[in-house]
């Protein structure tokens, strides 16, 4: 594991606090308040969702965490420097082939081209693209282009990951594979991930933790713990305790947006 | 696993091809036209008795193939021929041109480079490239003629005054249109501004520089027909032919020598587009 972080813990799977925001917010220059109070932390082998109304600052939670934006106030810590950052486009260079897409992080980090070649094809089989490695993005579907994302992010073996409504452009059976998918990778890789949504059930079926955030500007209104062991079982979702939870989390959205 | 369907790249195969249906259809309106322009070199002949302003098709054809057709009894035929003037105007407008072309688009794209680096460089220098659009070529022409004479490196300087507005703006168009989570995607793995540059700016920039080159070099033509006739010294090229030919009421040679000025400018208009292509259709629908 990483050998600047502080943290004593060693092991994946062992607790230690990755993200922690200490009454962070966020007023941009334009005097757009974006983010207040929010206390928020992510530890190793947690999957933290936030789900929130459109424009709540959600974006901007992983903007800062990612170093992209600065806290206006508030403590932002990130005790690792191996950060994976889903957009919520595939963002690929429509030039380079799936390989040398999956390539470019380890490229910009001066890695090998013998390693990083060995690093992307390890990525891509993960993800399932195995095959496509000489294809442009073009001639992807949408849900594979976001595959060929997530096995890019994945070549730095990220510790945390955040994603940014990732699979929000999908349709619902390809969102549901990729769900899967993103499981599979979360319980081998044991990355702790931030993720957002505007799904609810996504949330719940994703994460060992829920927050809910309010309006503009966004705060924390609740938290949730979702019970469900990993790895989980896509059957979950077809479950009464299930689908109880979605409620809640349903309703507590919609309080926080009156 | 990876279900989805794989979009098949013979979608975009027919844009190579000509539309079966297309390529008729302009050479209908090419004979069509001249029928029109025969039309009326006999209204210039038979009713104006001006038939030198607006020669018959077929004197054009002759005086650059078949010069003996034209003479009349005791006449001899130019020596060196029309057609080897010809060419050898075509050769040095060519080079004109190309010349002033590939110092624009050198000029061109390191001042867009230069301006995309900052807000602050671009608003300085940007103003520049449009005051350069906006000056009267023909009020420079004593000034270049004075500072650099009146041969080839006037003409190229001309030219390159013409075709680098549509390199500069199309190259900082282009460097600037990669979007800001790609950026951003460069900034958080600490990307130096070169690599930026490099690896995302630049080959996004690629179709639009592509774009300004193929206008850039329609321009360069024209720039250097122009400037030939601005700066009448030196080798002649085609500007100086035609303004020859019209001066001695060559009508045909006048017209061939026009004719094959504008065939210059599409032949190197469709070259660029078709390097274009080559360079970037793989990714990128270049029409
Ligand atoms: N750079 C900026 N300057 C000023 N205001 C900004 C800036 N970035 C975001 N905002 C504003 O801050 C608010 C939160 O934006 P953000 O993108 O974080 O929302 P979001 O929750 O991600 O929304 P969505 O669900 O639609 O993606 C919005 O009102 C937005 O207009
Ligand atoms: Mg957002």
């Amino acid at each position: 594991m990483t050998t600047t972080a502080p943290s004593p813990s060693v092991t994946g799977t062992a607790p230690g606090t990755l993200l922690d925001f200490r009454n962070v917010a966020m007023q941009f220059p334009n005097g757009t308040i974006a983010l207040r109070n929010v206390d928020l932390t992510v530890n190793r082998g947690e999957f933290v969702t936030v789900v929130g109304p459109s424009g709540c600052g959600k974006s901007t939670l992983l903007r800062i965490a990612s170093g992209l934006e600065k806290a206006s106030e508030g403590v932002a810590e990130v005790d690792t420097d191996r950060i994976g950052y889903v957009f919520q486009d595939a963002t690929l260079l429509p030039w380079r082939s799936i390989s040398k897409n999956v390539e470019l992080l380890a490229e910009l980090h001066h890695m090998p081209k013998a390693q990083r070649a060995a690093k992307a094809q390890e990525a891509i089989e993960l993800v399932g693209l195995k095959g496509f490695e000489k294809n442009l993005p073009k001639q992807l579907s949408g849900g594979m282009r976001m595959r060929a994302s997530l096995a890019r992010s994945l070549t730095l073996e990220p510790e945390l990951f955040l994603f940014d409504e990732p699979f929000g452009a999908l349709d619902e059976i390809t969102r549901e594979r990729l769900n899967d998918e993103l499981l599979r990778l979360f319980v081998e890789k044991q990355f702790a991930g931030l993720f957002i949504t505007h799904s609810v059930s996504e949330a719940v079926y994703l994460s060992t933790k829920v927050i809910v955030m309010s309006g503009r500007p966004g705060s924390i209104v609740e938290r949730f713990d979702v019970p469900f062991p990993m790895p989980r079982d896509p059957d979950i979702r077809f479950t009464p305790e299930f689908a109880e939870l979605v409620g809640e989390v349903s309703h507590a959205l919609r309080e926080g947006h009156s | 696993m990876a279900t989805e369907a794989l979009v098949a790249p013979a979608a975009r195969r027919g844009r190579i091809r000509l539309r079966p249906s297309t390529w008729w259809q302009p050479v209908v309106v090419f004979f069509g036209l001249i029928g029109l322009w025969d039309l009326i070199a006999l209204y210039y002949d038979k009713v104006q008795q001006l038939s030198f302003l607006v020669p018959y098709p077929l004197q054009v054809v002759e005086v650059v193939f078949a010069p003996k057709a034209l003479l009349k009894p005791g006449q001899v035929a130019p020596n060196p021929s029309f057609l080897s003037q010809l060419l050898d105007a075509l050769g040095k407008s060519t080079t004109v041109a190309l010349t002033g072309l590939a110092i624009a688009i050198v000029i061109g794209v390191l001042w867009a480079v230069l301006m995309a680096q900052a807000k602050w460089a671009e608003r300085s220098f940007f103003p520049y490239a449009v005051i350069l659009q906006c000056i009267p070529i023909l009020a420079l022409v004593p000034l270049i003629g004075n500072l650099f004479g009146f041969e080839f490196n006037s003409r190229v300087i001309v030219t390159v005054m013409i075709s680098l507005f549509p390199m500069v703006s199309n190259t900082l168009f282009g460097l600037q249109s990669a979007d800001r989570a790609q950026r951003e995607l460069f900034t958080l793995q600490g990307a130096s501004r070169w690599t930026t540059l490099t690896k995302l700016q630049f080959p996004a920039a690629l179709p639009s520089i592509f774009v300004g080159l193929r206008t850039a070099a329609g321009l360069s033509v024209i720039g250097a027909i122009v400037g030939d006739q601005f700066f009448q010294r030196g080798t002649p090229g085609l500007g100086v032919l035609i303004y020859v030919s019209n001066s001695r009421l060559n009508g045909p040679g006048t017209f061939a020598a026009i004719i094959t000025a504008s065939l210059l400018g599409v032949a190197v208009f469709l070259l660029f587009g078709l390097i274009g292509r080559l360079a970037i259709g793989k990714w990128y629908d270049f029409t």
